[in-house]
């Protein structure tokens, strides 16, 4: 499969009163054609910024910096007016909330003829029709009769489709989600998850996923990349992580997680908290909370060691990953 | 260990009264409908169902935060639904509720001893300051906060301590029951499964019951001895955590079940999920008989008819469902 977008030392950084506070620091990954790239971490972990940096969405005191490869073109470089060339066209992003996403005053597919319009050059009359089509293709029944309507009176499922439609009416060649079903009832996102396996398989677009939920992330990705404090820290293709984790966040992310399929009598939780990004601990930002730290973990950073599209981890400790090696 | 029946839901219903815009008439939504259940003492009873079942309500309902319509809430002999005033003060101690965002259900501008120590204030006024103060540190000590804390504000705290400040202001009473509303929803995974690790410690060190409201089936599993499962303000099955899981009976409970994700890839691909069609009915306008009908293939005219009370299938599985045995291949 060829390489769709590559990405190369991403960093970003937020100016505050005082300090510079960087949210992503040196994250490198490719995403190729039609596979779902799982991003994975918790608050704070920079998986949305990453994200947001390469669509130039970040706020206003936040920039980007390092090689977002797409065509040839480095979207980070990008000014503006040549970013929307591509944004919204060749790489869309949908978000977790779809009422702030949709212009509450405008009717769904006026705000989806907009996309083609402007994108395509299409007249009204069959961008209408393509996004009435559209809607059909992401599952909302009677297609015509919810193209009329405003936003709030669909349900949170019905505007997330909507989204969905509106992203995918310039067929992206990149599709990001940011925690896309997070706020929806399980059997809605259960209905969502399999449109988006459908939307990789039937339009080859890439699908970067971002998310906390690892649920999610076993049954749709191909490949993950785990982040923790800004870096990634472990990545691979998605039974290697869960199979065989070799980063001990991976490991205690894992562990943390309730089965429905099993009872477990305890959960074994990662101790302590998510680092804040202004105080990172020295050496490895996850040693405070590491039950395999070791003394090299506090004064030295561990480097992303592995092959680029294949298994890498950010971390020294050879041992076995397992809960009795540390308390033997 | 005998079981005693501490709480007994009889025939509870709540309604709200709604409009339809600015000079819309008065219309009624029904959130809660039919609810009769018991919880024993140290059992963690869980209720599931999607937004808008009825399931917070029903924890209000259970705490006289919200007044049934009908139907009684009858706490160790009593029905709180008629009791004085002046007595439901007295349930209160042995009755608390663990809220979902925890920032938000924490004044901002008091410490979090003065967090803590407020129901004491009001329930137990008969607590010495000293007293008072020493039952502070033992529940911060008891949910994992330093001593040295009880001068902070809540905007100090992340998502996960400002819980378990919530979690020691909901065990200062010393309570016999606690609900907890979906007290884990806002966290993030490890912080989740340490608050999850720590109800669990506290349940047995301080011998409680629990009523435990979630979206989450996996957490809810995880932590229930029974479980609840609620469709548009109905109980539409209630069996034992492992029965439930292993053999559910209900279509709704089936299709809830088989949509949750799996954490293992090999699993999640393997299984299939009965994708449900259509969305929820207004609770405004519920269908006639079995409210699930209108989304449920295995419907007939007898759904539309008839309303599927809850029944005992077996032992203390109860269904609310006429066609369990047929769908079961138990009978034809």
């Amino acid at each position: 499969m060829a390489d769709v977008l590559t990405v190369d030392d991403l960093n970003v950084t937020f100016a505050l009163h005082e300090a510079e506070v960087h949210a992503v620091r040196d994250l490198s990954f490719t995403l190729r054609e039609g596979e779902t790239l799982a991003v994975v971490g918790e608050s704070g972990s920079g998986k949305s910024q990453a994200f947001l940096a390469i669509m130039g969405l970040l706020a206003r005191n936040g920039r980007g910096s390092g090689r977002a490869m797409f065509n040839g073109v480095n979207l980070l470089e990008l000014r503006p007016e040549k970013l929307d060339l591509y944004r919204g066209k060749d790489v869309a992003m949908i978000f977790q909330d779809p009422m702030t996403s949709l212009n509450p005053s405008l009717k769904i597919k006026k705000q989806l003829a907009e996309v083609l319009i402007r994108h395509k050059g299409a007249d009204k009359t069959s961008a209408v029709r393509a996004a009435v089509s559209m809607l059909e293709r992401v599952g909302i029944p009677e297609p015509a009769k919810r193209a009329n309507a405003y936003p709030h009176e669909l349900s949170g499922g019905m505007r997330q489709r909507v989204m969905i439609a509106m992203a995918l009416l310039c067929e992206p060649k990149v599709l990001i989600a940011d925690e896309p079903t997070t706020a929806l009832d399980v059997t809605v996102q259960a209905q969502m998850l399999e449109l988006f396996k459908s939307l990789t398989d039937d339009f080859g677009t890439a699908l970067v996923m971002i998310t906390h939920d690892l649920g999610v992330v076993a049954g749709l990705a191909d490949r993950m990349m785990v982040m923790y404090g800004g870096r990634a820290v472990e990545k691979g293709p998605v039974d290697d992580l869960f199979y065989d984790p070799r980063h001990p966040y991976t490991f205690g992310l894992l562990h943390s997680t309730p089965h429905v399929g099993a009872r477990t009598q305890r959960l074994m939780p990662i101790e302590g908290l998510p680092p804040s990004l202004e105080h990172l601990p020295k050496g490895c930002a996850f040693n405070p909370r590491c039950r395999f730290r070791m003394e090299q973990c506090l004064v030295e950073r561990p480097p992303l060691v592995g092959e680029r599209g294949g298994r890498a981890r950010a971390c020294f400790y050879e041992g076995k990953l397992a809960y009795e090696e540390v308390e033997a | 260990m005998s079981a005693e029946i501490l709480l007994s839901v009889e025939g509870l219903k709540k309604t709200f009264a709604v409009s339809s815009g600015l000079f819309g008439r008065a219309l009624t939504l029904t959130a809660l409908e039919d609810i009769t259940f018991s919880v024993t003492e140290g059992e963690t009873l869980g209720i599931v169902g999607e937004s808008g079942c009825g399931k917070s309500t029903l924890g209000r309902c259970i705490l006289q935060l919200l007044a049934p319509d009908t139907g009684k809430v009858v706490w160790l002999g009593n029905d709180l639904t008629k009791v004085p005033a002046e007595e439901m003060r007295r349930h209160r101690r042995d009755l608390q509720i663990i809220f979902q965002d925890p920032l938000a259900s924490l004044n901002p501008r008091m410490t979090v001893g003065d967090i803590i120590v407020d129901p004491l204030r009001t329930l137990m006024p008969e607590l010495s300051a000293t007293e008072r103060r020493a039952r502070v540190l033992r529940m911060m000590e008891a949910v994992g906060l330093l001593p040295e804390m009880i001068n902070r504000y809540p905007h100090e705290f992340s998502g996960g301590q400002a819980q378990r400040i919530g979690i020691a202001r909901a065990l200062i009473t010393e309570p016999k029951l606690i609900v907890c509303d979906e007290p884990v929803s806002a966290l993030d995974v490890s912080i989740q499964a340490q608050i999850l690790n720590l109800l669990s410690e506290l349940k047995d060190e301080f011998g409680l019951t629990l009523v435990f409201i979630s979206h989450d089936l996996s957490v809810v599993r995880h932590v229930s001895d029974r479980i609840m499962v609620l469709y548009l303000g109905r109980i539409v099955e209630l069996a034992a955590g492992d029965v439930l899981y292993q053999a559910p009976r209900h279509p709704y409970t089936q299709t809830l079940l088989s949509a949750v994700p799996i954490p293992d890839p090999v699993k999640a691909r393997a299984r299939t999920i009965e994708a449900l069609t259509g969305e929820i009915p207004s609770p405004i306008n519920p269908p006639s008989g079995c409210t699930f009908r209108t989304r449920c293939r295995y419907a007939r005219d007898i759904c539309a008819e008839i309303r599927p009370p809850l029944t005992n299938a077996t032992g203390d599985h109860q269904i609310a469902c006429h066609r369990w045995e047929q769908i079961a291949g138990l009978i034809d």
